[in-house]
């Protein structure tokens, strides 16, 4: 299913990478896996409390929250070894970390596919993002009907 | 202008100890004219994280890849790319990389294509590289661009493609799959992305020897006694045998490829690029399931 349109800060990710040449793609990706925060207290060490994504090439485990005002908040937990892993996740936490459940539902599936990073990061590497979103969409859905 | 042998112990037991050096030879010889050392790793970004000093990073999916046919880049292609990471045809190269050197095994069995003179891989790849404390930097390296020759792939030695794995049944195969994999109740790695076999199991009459069981717990690979065990023992190879070997897309089983010809001597060993992605969704080739071959 995909329908609506990026919620503006998600778009501006996809503008910042598309403005950049190849090689600076790869180094904003990077920033993206620098930057993924950490896991809180409350599911570091608690693994058995996040959801695995085996779609990606590198282990990463994935946690959603709907708050009571309905905002979404995102946790992830990828080994510095596999920073391209981290950079997707940092992108989606960036990106949709604190909207709406309705927003996050809203995120167009392809949007993995705008980041022009096909050619650089290869479309099977690429796959592990979309799969997260696949995942991090099915979590509020459930969490909603819960 | 090739560099030195490493003449390190455990390596003058391997078939060819001129294929491996270890960390230590690297860190005495880093910086020589006629070396090259690259980084070819599973993840992409890694190299970027930072990587030996003076290391170029050479990336299986995008560089080694055909973009379109299913194949790898033909001579032109590894020329243009040869030459832009500013390596020569006589460059001594040292490939090393992540989990045990999967990506960096690959990445020699296709230089090996090109029939690359002088080309080797680091014991241990860059775990032991990181564990040993050894420097690692972020700087890209600034090599002159080369004139590498345009040098056409052969096929024929160390690559065999699905109609030669069919003549070929009866004859020694290693599949070096996970067990799960092997037995047809898994269609991918474990923890791996499905990549689309309609069918699960093996090529009937191949052994199952994964791939990992040929590195020690640091990465480097297991001494010729142990490898002798597993191959020989286990997996009844005998010196003389003509083998195949395979996985998923032909990336795992380059490792294995590396163990069997170059550590132990083994005079033909092909690897089956195609491997299970081809294989299993092939129209009428024979398949087993289960555990037995």
């Amino acid at each position: 299913m995909t329908s609506g349109t990026l919620n503006p800060r998600l778009a501006e990710i996809v503008e910042d990478f598309n403005s950049l040449a190849g090689q600076e793609r790869l180094q904003l990706l990077l920033e993206f896996s620098d930057d993924l925060p950490a896991l809180p207290e409350r599911y570091a060490g608690h693994r058995d409390l996040l959801e695995q994504v085996p779609e990606c090439q590198s282990p990463l485990f994935l946690a959603v929250e709907v708050a009571p005002d309905d905002a979404v908040h995102l946790f992830f937990d990828a080994p510095p070894e596999a920073p391209t892993t981290r950079g997707f996740a940092g992108i989606l936490q960036a990106g949709l970390d604190g909207l709406d459940a309705d927003e996050v539902l809203a995120t167009p599936d392809e949007f993995t596919s705008q980041l022009g990073l096909t050619d650089l990061v290869s479309p099977l590497r690429l796959r592990g993002m979309a799969a997260m979103l696949g995942r991090i969409k099915r979590q509020v859905r459930d969490r909603r009907t819960a | 202008m090739a560099l030195p042998n490493d003449d390190e112990a455990k390596f003058r037991d391997y078939a060819h100890p001129e294929k491996l050096v270890s960390t230590e030879w690297l860190a005495e010889h880093q910086g020589e004219p006629g070396l090259v050392v690259a980084e070819s790793d599973e993840d992409v970004l890694l190299y970027e994280t930072g990587h030996i000093p003076g290391a170029v990073k050479l990336d299986w999916h995008t560089e080694l890849n055909d973009p379109d046919t299913r194949d790898y880049v033909d001579g032109q292609g590894f020329a243009r790319l040869m030459s832009e990471k500013g390596i020569s045809r006589d460059t001594t190269l040292v490939l090393y990389g992540d989990r045990n050197n999967w990506w960096a095994a690959y990445a020699l069995w296709v230089a090996t294509l090109f029939g690359h003179p002088d080309v080797r891989l680091l014991d241990g790849g860059r775990a032991k590289w990181i564990a040993e404390d050894r420097p690692l930097t972020k700087d890209a390296p600034d090599r002159p661009r080369t004139d590498y020759p345009v040098v056409e792939r052969d096929d024929t030695k160390v690559r065999a493609f699905r109609e030669q794995v069919v003549d070929h049944l009866g004859q020694p195969m290693i599949d070096v799959r996970s067990p799960g994999e092997y037995s047809g109740e898994l269609l991918h790695m474990p923890d791996y992305p499905q990549e689309g076999a309609v069918r699960g199991g093996h090529i009937p009459g191949a052994r199952n020897v994964p791939w990992a069981r040929a590195a020690a717990e640091d990465g480097t690979f297991r001494g010729r006694q142990e490898l002798e065990a597993i191959y020989g023992g286990e997996a009844g190879l005998t010196s003389g045998d003509d083998v195949v070997v395979y996985c998923r897309i032909g990336e795992r089983s380059s490792h294995t490829w590396f163990v069997l010809t170059h550590l132990l001597g083994y005079p033909q060993v092909r690897n089956y690029d195609g491997s299970w992605t081809e294989w299993g969704n092939s129209v009428r080739v024979p398949i087993t399931r289960g555990e037995k071959p």
